[in-house]
């Protein structure tokens, strides 16, 4: 079978918790040993729903889930020896953070020595060593978050599943978290599934990315991939920052279509998601992509733009245009010594490379 | 090092008026209530505590007794002046019939006593002039035993201790040391130990049966648990007469259980299920359920799914994260209904009283007893301090146990 490879399979999985609406949709998803996937997507698109099949808290109502190989559809959680962190920590508060590390070692009946020598291996790895005897009430949110963390791990799963674990923590503390997670992955190779809808949380931390809409995996793809060369202009609009501009395909050639903007103005894009002349598409375009007085050899595309705002930020200067009817189109200027000569109401030129213009689906 | 400890003394002196200030906030929301409590409820315990020691009424009515006894040293017999007061006191009480009285009272100390101050007050009209010693003596030769005049001054102190000595089967015996009453007077200790045993009893009964009503309540539908929740108020909206009573109905010999079960032949005579501790445990099981279970269901109504489901993700079977985490993130309601079951029953009455036999009173029912049919108010109360401080360090300690002082003002 060709699941055998891979840790974790979703074969065809679909949910439904009322028997009318289907939650998740024909969800086929391949996850390898030590790797970092991470689910993305907005609320209610059943990212939460799809790890509680795979904890085996819920059950799918169709479709087949294989772990190391074999279908898991009927083991039951405790059976299962994954990892959960849950969003909430669901550190239990009658027992002391040794004794909520020690909790699933003792339920696999480990002798006392070695079980002690396990938690305070983990909570070193976590930095919460002089945390032992301190219960769940006496620690801070960061803090719980390490424990919940270090109690996923300590029993040595070979696959960790996180809920948002770091949805209830402030920016700063997040991103030291995100990094700290990074370095355990890294050094304990366990595989991870890891939900969160924090598209920048997502884009630091995964080897691949499955962004859902409603039920469905929009696209799956590392990092840099869904970012640069977004599939469908849910997954452009969602990931990142991102500019649009309708128009209509004219002519596919090689897999470059000529698109004429809703202004007359005609541009070439790549055709990602356009497969016939004649349809109206949406244009994506990444704001650091664009350039102003472009030079005319270089820039394949070039358009006319008018200067709504100018905000200053330091390291760049952000610019809010009206390019072919779109007011909302940003670019990002370098703060070199040519971009202050810029000004509000001013009509300028502005040009990408046809291969960062990528011709989508218009919703 | 010195400037450590002044930094430690202000921060530690800083929390204190933290803590104060927090403490008064919460008096202040509570005092209505606070002022409330003191009038209605210590003050008629205080009046109930003083009154289980209380005897000035018995200086009242032998006022010159009481004088001439208090220079009496408590050795042999005293002397004519005693003798004398004696004969003053009763030529007034006697006819203003507070004499009875008095007599009552000391005879619940010293059996013999009432007959002995009646016979002589109904002799005293023909006595004559002093000395009066060798006439009393010649009335009634108790006169002339010292015993009786030991509990005579004892009796004629303001505060007395006999009534709470006697609620726990102890008296003072002739030379005034405390001693337990004799064998077939000694009924309090064992009425006390029932009444402990019966309330843990309807405790744990309450506990198996409505430890899983609350977790079923708790884990099903709303529909569902409505109903439930309205079946169990019903048991508020009946008097507790009629409640009790129709369990009567239920139970007696003629009743649904027994009839059923003699129609299916199980048993071929009725099972004496009422007016005995079966019937005593059945009614007051029902009555005081609603205590266990709303607790329960209030704190389990509060524990999120995912601590279990955590608990199974690391390894635990279900009846394990069942035992060893959600059990006792529960302990709070469990000690909350058990401690109101169980002080609730202390104290029961009417329940024991209908459905139970001689042998199922409780200290409630001797309360009653001696305030309706012996007009016995110090015994009453004296019971009654009994009772207090059995819930009172049943309260302690249980208390203690659960961590049910550690829940917080707000
Ligand atoms: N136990 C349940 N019973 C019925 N419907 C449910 C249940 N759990 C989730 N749903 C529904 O399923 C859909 C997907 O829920 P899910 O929790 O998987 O979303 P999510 O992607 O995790 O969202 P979020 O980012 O807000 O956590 C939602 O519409 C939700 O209302
Ligand atoms: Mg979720």
């Amino acid at each position: 079978m060709e699941t055998q490879q891979y840790h974790v399979s979703f074969r065809g999985v679909q949910k439904s918790y009322d028997g009318i609406r289907l939650v998740v949709k024909d969800l086929n998803l391949d996850i390898e040993r030590g790797e970092f996937v991470t689910m993305l997507g907005p609320s209610g698109s059943g990212k939460t729903t799809c790890l509680m099949m795979l904890a085996g808290f819920e059950t799918a109502t169709q479709g087949e889930i294989y772990y190391n190989g074999k279908p898991v559809n009927n083991i039951p959680p405790h059976k299962r020896g994954i990892g959960m962190v849950f969003q909430n920590y669901a550190l239990f508060p009658h027992m002391t953070v040794g004794k909520n590390l020690a909790f699933p070692l003792k339920v696999r009946k480990l002798g006392k020595e070695e079980i002690d020598q396990a938690v305070l291996e983990a909570l070193d790895m976590v930095q919460m060593k002089d945390f032992v005897d301190r219960y769940p009430g006496q620690l801070s949110g960061g803090q719980k978050q390490r424990v919940a963390l270090a109690r996923a791990l300590v029993f040595k799963p070979e696959l960790v599943l996180m809920d948002e674990p770091l949805g209830a923590l402030d920016k700063q503390l997040r991103e030291q978290m995100q990094y700290e997670i990074k370095n355990i992955h890294e050094k304990l190779r366990v595989s991870v599934v890891y939900v969160t809808h924090d598209q920048s949380e997502a884009l630091t931390m995964s080897d691949r990315i499955a962004v859902f809409e409603d039920g469905i995996i929009q696209q799956i793809a590392p990092p840099d991939d869904l970012y640069e060369r977004p599939d469908n202009s849910f997954v452009a609009r969602f990931i990142g920052e991102n500019n649009t501009l309708h128009g209509m395909v004219d002519t596919i050639e090689d897999g470059v279509a000529r698109v004429t903007l809703d202004d007359g103005q005609q541009v070439m894009a790549l055709a990602v998601n356009v497969d016939k002349p004649g349809i109206p598409t949406l244009l994506s375009i990444r704001p650091e992509r664009v350039v102003i007085n472009p030079d005319e050899e270089k820039m394949t595309q070039t358009v006319d733009g008018h200067v709504e705002q100018l905000i200053y930020l330091g390291d760049h200067i952000r610019c809010r245009m009206t390019v072919a009817g779109n007011s909302e189109f940003i670019v990002k200027i370098p703060n070199a010594a040519d971009s202050r000569m810029l000004e509000v109401g001013q009509n300028i030129r502005i040009g990408w490379m046809t291969d960062d213009c990528r011709a989508l689906d218009a919703d | 090092m010195a400037l450590q400890d002044v930094a430690d003394k202000s921060l530690h002196d800083k929390l204190r008026r933290a803590e104060r200030r927090k403490k008064i906030e919460a008096v202040s929301l509570i005092g209505p209530l606070l002022l409330l409590m003191v009038i209605f409820y210590f003050i008629p315990i205080g009046m109930m505590l003083y009154r289980s020691i209380d005897n000035s009424q018995m200086r009242e009515i032998l006022p010159e007794t009481a004088k001439a006894l208090a220079h009496w040293n408590g050795q042999g017999l005293p002397d004519e002046s005693a003798y004398a007061a004696v004969v003053a006191d009763m030529k007034v009480a006697y006819p203003a019939r507070t004499l009875a009285g008095a007599g009552r009272r000391l005879n619940f100390d010293k059996v013999g006593f009432y007959s002995l101050l009646l016979k002589t007050g109904r002799k005293l009209k023909k006595i004559g002039g002093p000395p009066y010693k060798e006439k009393l003596i010649e009335i009634d030769s108790k006169w002339g035993d010292p015993k009786y005049w030991t509990v005579m001054k004892r009796g004629l102190k303001n505060i007395t201790l006999i009534y709470l000595l006697r609620a726990v089967d102890l008296r003072y015996d002739d030379t005034n040391s405390i001693v337990g009453v004799p064998e077939e007077q000694a009924i309090y200790k064992s009425i006390i130990q029932r009444t402990v045993y019966i309330s843990l009893s309807v405790t744990i009964l309450c506990l198996l049966i409505g430890y899983p009503l609350a977790y079923f309540m708790a884990t099903s539908s709303a529909s569902v648990r409505n109903l439930l929740m309205i079946g169990l108020l019903l048991v508020f909206w009946t008097s507790l007469l009629v409640r009790t009573l129709s369990w009567i109905l239920v139970l007696q010999d003629k009743g649904v259980v027994n009839s059923f079960l003699l129609s299916l032949g199980i048993i071929s005579h009725p099972l004496p299920l009422v007016f005995n501790r079966i019937g005593v445990y059945v009614a007051m099981t029902h009555v005081l359920l609603p205590f266990m279970v709303l607790p329960l269901y209030s704190v389990m109504a509060g524990i999120p799914s995912y601590y279990v489901r955590a608990a199974r993700s690391l390894g635990a079977t279900p009846i394990a994260a069942f035992f060893k985490v959600y059990t006792p993130m529960t302990l709070p309601g469990i000690g909350a209904g058990c401690l109101m079951v169980f002080i609730q029953a202390l104290g029961y009455y009417i329940t024991p009283a209908l459905v139970g036999g001689p042998k199922d009173q409780m200290v409630s029912y001797f309360v009653a007893f001696f305030v309706n049919e012996r007009v016995n108010w110090s015994m009453a109360s004296a019971l009654g301090v009994v009772l207090l401080l059995m819930t009172g360090s049943f309260y302690l300690i249980f208390g203690k146990r659960v961590n049910i002082t550690n829940m917080k003002l707000g």
